[in-house]
């Protein structure tokens, strides 16, 4: 089967910078990847060449089969992208945005229904006909990702579309992504929640300083990943003996990095000797976060 | 019946957002420039109809096409670099760079809406023009001819200071240091012949001059050149800014990184 997205040896210079470094990466059709990377790693640029908004210096991309540079109206017409700003077009309403969006991709009114479902699906019924202008920023998030949909495409592209987003939008957003990638949809996500990675992903890549440092998928990142964190509450300050371990130390709380969890005995035994009370303490499996501090942190 | 097929729905529906963009503010965009066109009507008409004659009509007969001119060719700029700008700016321009649409369709869609917004306004000014006054129309065809392709000439011109312009005040600066002079140096208000010889050759440097005199020959006959060699200036200014035009589009020049 054609991937769904197949990157080969991209290079992307900005004047000195060079901000991608022969990435290879090839995404199955139906599969709900994860790039992810701390700021200025690249996933946005890699992002913006596979829709287009940017050239690569060298190299190919191609979408469903399509290269994005010498097929490119086929190539778009596969790929939806919800960009990572909340932007927006003031003088239309919701409707008339979808409408022309689907429109510039050469569909008519036979679309319509979908883009009444897509408006359904995402909670915009009830602001179909509001100005863009006047929708909160949820909403205006909403109305983007019904935009990249709104041509109906095989291949999602969802850069950061949680940010700033509250809880329960968060949960409508992540059912109804689920949805389109049980019905066929290849979904791509880049995030700094990685726990919603972690649950929605089954494969993820990790980027630093343009290049791919981790490739697998979710499960055998988890469970090549064997430490554990050990919360404490302590009635007085840690002993300098276990500072090497520490990971983080908040109101008064302290996570400790395991790498195996026999470790405990050793953390209480050097407790004891320095009569530290141990006031509360908790086991916490590795996730997502860990491995993506401890791999992209380490390379 | 679906009118348009498939493969020009794109940059039709391009065009139709164009139109509908620049409708929804039709107070700002086709009203207020009406305005302004009558006002400068009534104030020149009123202190020089008794003293001025230019090629032997009376002032203000001369001076209501040079007047719609302007405007038409003001607004079709207007329309292509507002819409550029705005985009730009807020960032909505990637809604357009995602599609399919090609740089040529790209090009011709907001090349077509503004020539459409200038034919507004400039239909506007005439229509409530006639009102108070009798204008004849000798050549319509050349009316048409320049009034399209003068939007056209200014549209082009709009997308390339659109998409060269990054901020509202570089914009303005276009607007205001090269459109509005040229504009108002074009033979609007007079005839070249009344400069001296050396503004007069410096008047024929300016563009607008051809597309002023060649309009103006549309409805009243007589001109300060030949309409034949005005046609033929605009249509090659035309041609050649087009070209600038379609290359920045086809090398993404400030769209595409």
């Amino acid at each position: 089967m054609t991937p769904a997205i197949k990157i080969e040896q991209i290079h992307k210079h900005f004047g000195t910078l060079h901000a991608l470094k022969g990435i290879d990466l090839t995404i199955e059709q139906g599969e709900f990847f994860a790039l992810l990377g701390p700021n200025g790693a690249g996933k946005s640029t890699l992002i913006n060449l596979l829709a287009g908004l940017l050239r690569p210096s060298s190299g190919k991309l191609s979408v469903m089969g399509f290269d994005v540079v010498q097929q490119y109206r086929q190539a778009r017409h596969a790929l939806g992208v919800v960009p990572q700003e909340l932007v927006f077009d003031p003088f239309f309403n919701v409707r008339e945005m979808l409408r022309f969006q689907a429109g510039y991709f050469g569909r008519g009114t036979e679309n319509d229904p979908w883009i009444d479902e897509v408006i359904e699906a995402l909670g915009l019924a009830d602001k179909a006909t509001t100005n863009m202008r006047r929708l909160s920023g949820g909403m205006k998030r909403r109305a983007l990702i019904a935009q990249a949909l709104a041509h109906k495409p095989p291949v999602l592209v969802l850069d950061e579309p949680t940010a700033g987003v509250d809880v329960e939008l968060r949960q409508i957003l992540w059912e109804f992504i689920k949805r389109l990638n049980r019905e066929g949809h290849t979904i791509i996500l880049t995030t700094h929640y990685l726990e919603e990675a972690e649950t929605l992903c089954s494969r993820v890549a990790m980027m630093k300083q343009g290049e791919i440092v981790v490739l697998d998928s979710t499960a055998n990142l988890l469970n090549h990943f064997p430490g554990k964190n050990l919360r404490l509450k302590l009635g007085s300050a840690l002993p300098q003996s276990l500072s090497a371990m520490l990971r983080n130390e908040e109101n008064g709380e302290y996570m400790l990095a395991l790498s195996e969890v026999t470790q405990v005995e050793y953390v209480l035994a050097e407790l004891r000797s320095a009569n530290v009370v141990v006031e509360d303490m908790q086991l916490i499996e590795a996730d997502l976060e860990d491995v993506f501090v401890e791999l992209v942190g380490r390379k | 019946m679906n009118l348009i097929s498939n493969s020009m729905r794109g940059p039709w529906t391009l065009f139709k957002k164009e139109l509908l963009r620049f409708w929804r503010v039709s107070f700002q965009t086709v009203a207020a420039p009406v305005m302004t066109a009558l006002l400068y009507l009534l104030v020149f008409s009123h202190v020089l109809e008794s003293r001025v004659q230019v090629h032997g009509v009376n002032y203000t007969s001369f001076l209501i096409p040079g007047l719609i001119m302007m405007s038409v060719l003001q607004n079709a700029f207007a329309n292509s670099s507002s819409s550029l700008i705005q985009s730009k700016v807020m960032g909505n321009i990637i809604f357009v760079l995602l599609t399919p649409i090609s740089y040529l369709e790209f090009f011709l869609a907001f090349l077509a809406s503004s020539i459409v917004r200038g034919l507004v306004v400039g239909l506007g000014i005439y229509l409530v023009a006639i009102i108070f006054i009798d204008l004849p129309m000798v050549h319509p065809w050349l009316i048409l001819a320049f009034a399209v392709l003068g939007s056209a000439l200014l549209g082009a011109f709009g997308i390339i200071a659109g998409i060269w312009a990054d901020k509202f005040d570089q914009m303005a600066a276009f607007q205001n240091f090269i459109i509005m002079p040229l504009s108002f140096l074009s033979g609007v208000f007079y005839s070249i012949h009344s400069l001296p010889p050396f503004w007069q050759a410096v008047s024929q440097l300016n563009p607008f001059f051809y597309m002023i005199d060649g309009f103006r020959y549309g409805f009243l006959g007589v001109g300060d050149i030949s309409p034949a060699i005005s046609l033929s200036v605009v249509g090659a200014s035309f041609f050649g800014l087009s070209l600038i035009t379609l290359r920045m589009l086809k090398t993404g020049y400030k769209l595409r990184g």
